[in-house]
């Protein structure tokens, strides 16, 4: 058995699992201290199913914690960031392009080196050890513990980003250390920014994990805890200690690959509505699409990996305005749905008063809602439905038919048909379907780098790469004879010469269960 | 009138650029940094409108040259224009006394703001294009007679070669393999003109134009169709309202090809319009008809923002506005259509300027 939790701004939700039965689901409220609220979620969950703490293999957590931390700019650690590629690149300095306010909540400790790789792998310059010890010194005299090193093209050529790493280690044996090239692709700007973003919630990423640690510990259980990454894969404790911004966005993520197990579909689109937007994204053999362009973390223009979301502002708390032609949100009465929704006494009209009008819902006093005009209520129903069709026909990538579906606690927005869709599914457990994507999730291994086509052939370098792919998924805790190369993109580089192809595989199989209760 | 442009201005002037690249260009957003770095650093940029440029003056054109992929990789080190200068001072003999733009759209309409705020020169409201097209010789001078050359290159690293050539076919080759030995990017100042050919050679006011553009479709947001603000700036026409049904790619020759089809919404509900690209919007068919081609411009915007879409960005399901409007002159005499005209990309149809196949 697994326990899978997702830990929102808001609530906390868990459920426990068999395979891809669904034993016992709970939804209890996020507290501030983390322990606590994870703890409360799964001691709910021992009152719905009988289980002992030994019976569990893993637990599987997904947060919101690093997300939020960048973008209220809090409990944030002291970064310097340290890029090699003089004399190219001193047009625009590392963190040319944060909101203030971030930047002064990391410091703002920017260093330029020599060093840097051209296209094709050739030396832009000598890495200067001097140089790089002497920004070390300067690091430790500011009394900055966490160390962001980027080098150009280092997707191409690592070699002086662990050259550089070395030397900052040897000067400061405990600093942090976050290189870019085990973290974004190529882009420098965008690929820097998620380093420097990573670098700054080390220490925050130490204080979570102890927590979740901490709470397990309380209710008994001894089985590993991994965490979710954006791309629906799981990392052990020590690499999230590393890598926290892997976590971003993995609370969408979770909902698709829920949604996916729910349904019973590998190929759809997905609509999770909550209280304020609706967020549609697509699964494609199980997995969701990534987002092709640039994305946007608390203002930091980054190119991590992340699912390819679109929100609209409709959700089980939007605001319902006008008489015949009725405008949905985006504003929304959030958490204070039990308060202002007319339903429950207030005085707002929202979206949820209209389909408990509509008859599709019991929530709060249907009563309270008999008086409104019946015309109102079908185009208000209409409008939504129109809303999020948009969006989801927004999100295809042809006009094949595809098969929408619908979860999130704000799910009975959506009549049972949605315009231009044939097939939509609003599966069981639908409320709980993030934590039910944290549980299944397995462990995966991504290769991302340009190749020259020539010294070796096409075929060659294919191998090479899903053979590394494989590898990577093995270290990371997938059982050897589960891993499958689940995505192969080659993109030719327009204007490089020799043939030079930016190949990306990713290798995904399922978590090797250390023996029952296993301690880690 | 000259007019000081801050920093502030940039990101306007990136946008509108966007819109006037037709669908080519790239991603504006490292050239609206460097420009903003740049004014930050040394003060705001004089934008000289054509009237006011003395017949002796000395004008070269700044430009990028590489693959896009390189740029957002291997940013420029800011010593680079300095250096061609340099290159180019030792042929010319004489002070250069102002800095153009060759193409309207893309980085390469932000770069010449990098030159002029490092370098203190002036900088013409002006461009050799009107637009942007996917090859070094389309552009006015060519039709002056101008050469390329003398052409400098510079690299970040103190580099810099100097090429003149018998035509301009050879500086494109030359100057293509030496940016790719400078790590696929080189700074590039071509294109020397005097004061008294700048009205023939250049298109008028196209980077106030540019900064037009993007602000009103900024300030329309929330307040009018940003669409209908951007086609009234270009003078241009509305072709056509509806959402991407099929997206379609080749990359040939270093080139990426492709075409878009579009199904109509709105006043255009049940009619289709089918866009060709090569870098740049080429050629618009709507029911089957052209009604837009080069070197007319073809504007692809997003429906709801007025935003630009650039060709890399087309996707099923987008809902976008494409705006036809007119190109310089220039480019629609017998020597201009040679140059840039249907036949040069490989269509039969002949030109018909966009304002007449929307009135008919």
């Amino acid at each position: 058995m697994r326990i899978g939790i997702d830990v929102g701004g808001t609530n906390t939700d868990a459920v426990l699992m068999d395979g891809s039965a669904v034993l016992a689901e709970i939804k209890t409220s996020t507290t501030s201290d983390v322990t606590s609220g994870v703890v409360a979620a799964l001691r709910g969950l021992a009152k719905g199913a009988t289980f002992s703490p030994a019976d569990i293999q893993a637990v599987m957590i997904g947060t919101t914690h690093f997300t939020n931390a960048i973008v209220e700019a809090r409990r944030l650690a002291p970064t310097a960031v340290i890029r090699l590629g003089l004399p190219a690149t001193k047009a625009l300095p590392p963190m040319v392009d944060w909101p203030d306010r971030l930047r002064s909540a990391i410091g703002d400790h920017g260093y330029l080196c020599h060093g840097g790789n051209e296209f094709d792998g050739r030396v832009i310059s000598d890495l200067r050890p001097d140089e790089v010890k002497r920004v070390a010194d300067a690091i430790g005299a500011a009394g900055v513990r966490s160390v962001a090193i980027s080098s150009v093209f280092s997707p191409v050529s690592a070699d002086f980003e662990m050259q550089a790493a070395d030397i900052v280690a040897e000067v400061l044996p405990d600093v942090h250390l976050s290189l870019s090239h085990q973290i974004g692709r190529i882009g420098l700007l965008e690929r820097e920014n998620a380093t420097i973003v990573n670098a700054c919630l080390r220490d925050l990423a130490d204080t979570i994990v102890d927590a979740f640690t901490s709470a397990l510990t309380t209710v008994g259980i001894s089985a590993p805890l991994y965490l979710s990454q954006n791309d629906g894969t799981l990392m052990d404790v020590e690499f999230t200690r590393k890598y926290p911004v892997a976590t971003f966005a993995s609370g969408p993520t979770n909902s698709m690959r829920g949604a996916a197990l729910l349904s019973g579909l590998s190929d759809c689109a997905v609509v999770d509505i909550g209280g304020t937007t609706s967020d549609v994204g697509m699964l494609t053999r199980g997995f969701p699409r990534e987002a092709a362009t640039e994305v946007d973390i608390g203002g930091v223009r980054s190119n991590f990996r992340m699912p390819d979301v679109l929100s609209v502002g409709i959700g089980g708390g939007s605001r319902v305005r006008g008489d015949s032609d009725p405008a949905i949100g985006p504003d929304s009465v959030g958490h204070e749905l039990t308060e202002r929704a007319l339903v429950f006494g207030g005085d707002t009209l929202t979206a949820t008063d209209i389909v408990v009008a509509a008859g599709h819902a019991d929530i709060g006093d249907a009563s309270l809602v008999r008086h409104l005009d019946p015309r109102l209520v079908t185009a208000a129903i209409e409008r939504i439905a129109h809303d999020v069709a948009e969006i989801v026909d927004r999100m295809r990538t042809s006009a094949d038919p595809v098969p929408v579906v619908i979860v999130g606690g704000g799910s009975v927005l959506i009549p049972d048909a949605l315009p231009g869709f044939a097939e939509v599914h609003r599966p069981d457990h639908f409320a709980v379907a993030n934590a039910i994507g944290a549980a299944i999730a397995q462990v995966g291994g991504e290769v991302d780098r340009i190749f020259a086509i020539g010294r070796q052939s096409r075929d060659e370098v294919l191998d090479q790469a899903k053979a590394e792919a494989v590898d990577q998924a093995v270290a990371a805790g997938a059982r050897p004879g589960s891993v499958q190369i689940v995505e192969v993109e080659e993109v030719p580089i327009a204007y490089l010469p020799g043939n030079a192809v930016r190949v990306r595989v990713k290798a995904v199989g399922d978590l090797e269960f250390a023996a029952t209760g296993g301690a880690r | 009138m000259s007019v000081q442009i801050t920093a502030d201005r940039m990101a306007d002037i990136a946008r509108g650029a966007a819109i006037l690249g037709t669908g080519g260009g790239g991603d504006p957003y490292i050239g609206r940094l460097l420009a903003e770095q740049a004014i930050r650093r040394h003060g705001p940029v004089t934008l000289v409108g054509l009237d006011e440029v003395p017949d002796d003056a000395v004008i070269v054109s700044v430009a990028m040259m590489g693959a896009p992929t390189v740029m957002v990789e291997k940013m420029p080190g800011g010593t680079e224009i300095q250096t061609a200068l340099r290159a180019m001072h030792e042929v010319l003999g004489e002070e250069i006394t102002h800095l153009s733009c060759i193409e309207a759209g893309g980085i390469n309409s932000t770069i010449p703001f990098v030159a002029a705020a490092e370098t203190g020169l002036p900088l013409l409201d002006a461009d050799g294009m009107g637009r942007a097209f996917p090859e070094l010789q389309m552009v006015l001078p060519t039709l002056a007679g101008v050469s390329t050359c003398p052409l400098a290159l510079a690299d970040e690293k103190g580099n810099s070669a100097l090429l003149r050539t018998v035509d301009n076919r050879w500086a494109e080759r030359f100057a293509r393999s030496i940016a790719i030995d400078m790590g696929c990017r080189a700074m590039t100042l071509q294109y020397v003109l005097r004061g008294d050919q700048v009205r023939e050679a250049l298109v008028p006011g196209t980077l106030s134009l540019v900064e037009r553009l993007g602000r009103v479709v900024r300030e329309a947001h929330g307040r009018r169709d940003p669409v209908a603000a951007a086609t009234e700036v270009l003078d241009g026409h509305l072709l056509f309202t509806g959402k991407i049904t099929d997206v379609a790619r080749r990359t040939t020759g270093g080139f990426a090809r492709g075409t878009a089809r579009l199904e109509g919404t709105g006043a255009y509900e049940g009619r289709t319009l089918e866009l060709e690209f090569q870098n740049e919007n080429l050629v618009a068919r709507r029911d089957g008809v052209v009604v837009a081609g080069v070197p007319d411009l073809i504007c692809v915007l997003n429906s709801d923002s007025g935003e630009p879409v650039t060709t890399e960005g087309l996707r099923y399901g987008f809902r976008v506005s494409v705006v036809g409007a007119p190109c310089d002159p220039r480019w629609r005499t017998p020597a201009g259509l040679d140059l840039v005209g249907p036949g040069y990309f490989g269509y039969d149809h002949g030109y018909v300027p966009v304002e007449t196949s929307c009135a008919s």
